[in-house]
């Protein structure tokens, strides 16, 4: 070991000059992320880097959560498993009208000849962090592209839709909540049909149903689903309730807020659905086809 | 006796290397550590602190490219916008470059008021930049980071220096 000699003249670029070159470089990198999204590549070799540094972070708290699990009392597992049991002779008898219904609902859409709805494909994953940067509501899952998961993907848990898988990593992914204040979510009113397209508003527990009219047949306890019809989240995953409708003759739109189905920050289990329906083209951009391929059937 | 100007001087050991870089990796983690409820907003950045500190004291090892290289780490790990860390601990990085002479006529705790303007700007930075694109204020309690970690720095200073600290040998005091 050597004493390190304290530098007597400056060499090199003025830390000013270093300054400028690093908060440009910065900058650059700032415009290119939020406006371009071109980055995603080196983002991905910086997650590699990191991953066992992340997996060292989440060991503490791992392994406190394994540790209360043990010290779990006779009673409460005795109480739980009783309340799971219930709960899944409900689940059972829903299951099988449903399978029934499915079966229906087959025959129907056979009959009509339209697109199959497809049967989801989901992959189980945890939530490993939350709300590092205070100004997006975003979630650290423990799944990424070995596990088939893709950008624009649906995330849900037991209680309703989560958010959606905005950046894939090789062993994680970043999913932005629906209270995300750039998120929307295109709903349906599920007693009357109304469809509308849910905000985020950044802050946890609120949501805003914007540009209804005040005539929309919406009322407090209203249970909004998605409506499917922007081919990213398939129709019918249970969103929010809506809290409170105010018609003020002042605004344009009814004001309706409500509050997520999910427990966006309760719970640390969730389902991305990997397999979601194909979505038909948009047809305003496709191309003129000079004949249709397809044949009718039954003529 | 009335003399003195700063504080007591003090005969170090040289720094290892290799303590520096297994310090900032310490920070690293400690700032990714699952951080829960109040506790999002009143942590110290760490990995900010670690940086303010080697680069006083030792600006020949480390400076602007470490300082930048972690701040994109962390953008990654927090999944927030890229390049916004790298940006506020370059503004980290300046400031102790800048003050790196002036400290060394302090005491610690007098260094207390003169790192909190470093990690109040660098902390400014990171919001000016997200309010640019468009995110929505986070709230007064924002700000409380950088004084949590200014009230650390003597820890800090304390716990970072001790390696350097000769062990005295108290049958040969010299």
């Amino acid at each position: 070991m050597e004493h390190a000699q304290q530098p007597f003249f400056n060499r090199g670029p003025t830390p000013f000059a270093r300054f400028l070159l690093f908060s440009l470089v910065a900058l650059m990198l700032i415009v290119a992320d939020s406006r371009f999204r071109y980055l995603t590549h080196v983002q991905q070799v910086v997650a590699v880097v990191l991953y066992p540094l992340q997996r060292v972070a989440l060991a503490p708290a791992a392994l406190l959560d394994r540790m209360s699990g043990f010290f779990a009392t006779q009673a409460q597992l005795t109480g739980r498993n009783n309340t799971l049991e219930q709960q899944n002779l409900i689940n059972a008898a829903a299951l099988l009208r449903l399978e029934a219904l499915e079966l229906e609902n087959a025959r129907l859409r056979g009959l009509l000849d339209t697109r199959a709805s497809h049967s989801q494909a989901a992959v189980h994953a945890e939530i490993l962090y939350s709300h590092r940067d205070p100004f997006t509501r975003r979630v650290i899952i423990s799944k990424g592209m070995s596990d088939n998961i893709g950008q624009g993907q649906p995330v849900v848990d037991a209680a309703g839709l989560v958010g959606q898988v905005t950046r894939v990593y090789p062993w994680a992914s970043q999913v932005t909540l629906i209270t995300d204040k750039d998120m929307t979510v295109p709903v349906q009113v599920m007693r009357s049909g109304v469809r509308g397209v849910l905000f985020g508003v950044g802050s946890d527990g609120t949501l805003e149903l914007r540009f209804m009219p005040f005539s929309a047949d919406i009322q407090t306890g209203d249970k909004l689903v998605t409506s499917g019809i922007d081919g990213t989240y398939p129709a019918g995953l249970p969103v929010a309730t809506v809290q409170e409708v105010e018609r003020n003759a002042a605004f344009m739109f009814a004001r309706i807020s409500a509050q997520p189905a999910a427990g966006v920050n309760r719970y640390r289990q969730v389902l991305v659905l990997t397999a979601s329906a194909p979505h038909p083209e948009n047809p305003g951009f496709e191309e003129p086809a000079p004949q249709r391929k397809r044949g009718r059937k039954g003529g | 006796m009335g003399m003195s100007i700063g504080p007591r001087q003090e005969l170090l050991l040289p720094v290892r290397p290799g303590f520096l870089w297994f310090t900032l990796l310490v920070a690293l983690i400690a700032n990714l550590l699952p951080w829960d409820g109040v506790w999002t907003w009143l942590k110290p950045d760490f990995v900010a602190l670690a940086l303010l500190f080697w680069i006083v004291r030792e600006p020949r090892l480390i400076g602007f490219g470490v300082a930048f290289a972690l701040g994109l780490a962390m953008d990654v790990a927090q999944a927030s916008l890229f390049g916004q860390h790298a940006l506020a601990y370059t503004v980290v990085a300046l400031g102790a470059t800048l003050l790196r002479r002036r400290l060394r006529m302090f005491s610690t705790d007098k260094h207390i008021l003169q790192i909190l303007p470093i990690l109040l700007t660098a902390q400014a930075v990171i919001l000016l930049v997200r309010l640019a694109g468009g995110a929505a204020f986070p709230g007064w309690t924002w700000f409380v980071s950088p004084f949590t970690g200014a009230l650390l720095w003597p820890l800090v200073w304390i716990v970072l220096l001790a390696p350097q600290r000769p062990r005295i040998d108290p049958e040969h005091p010299i």
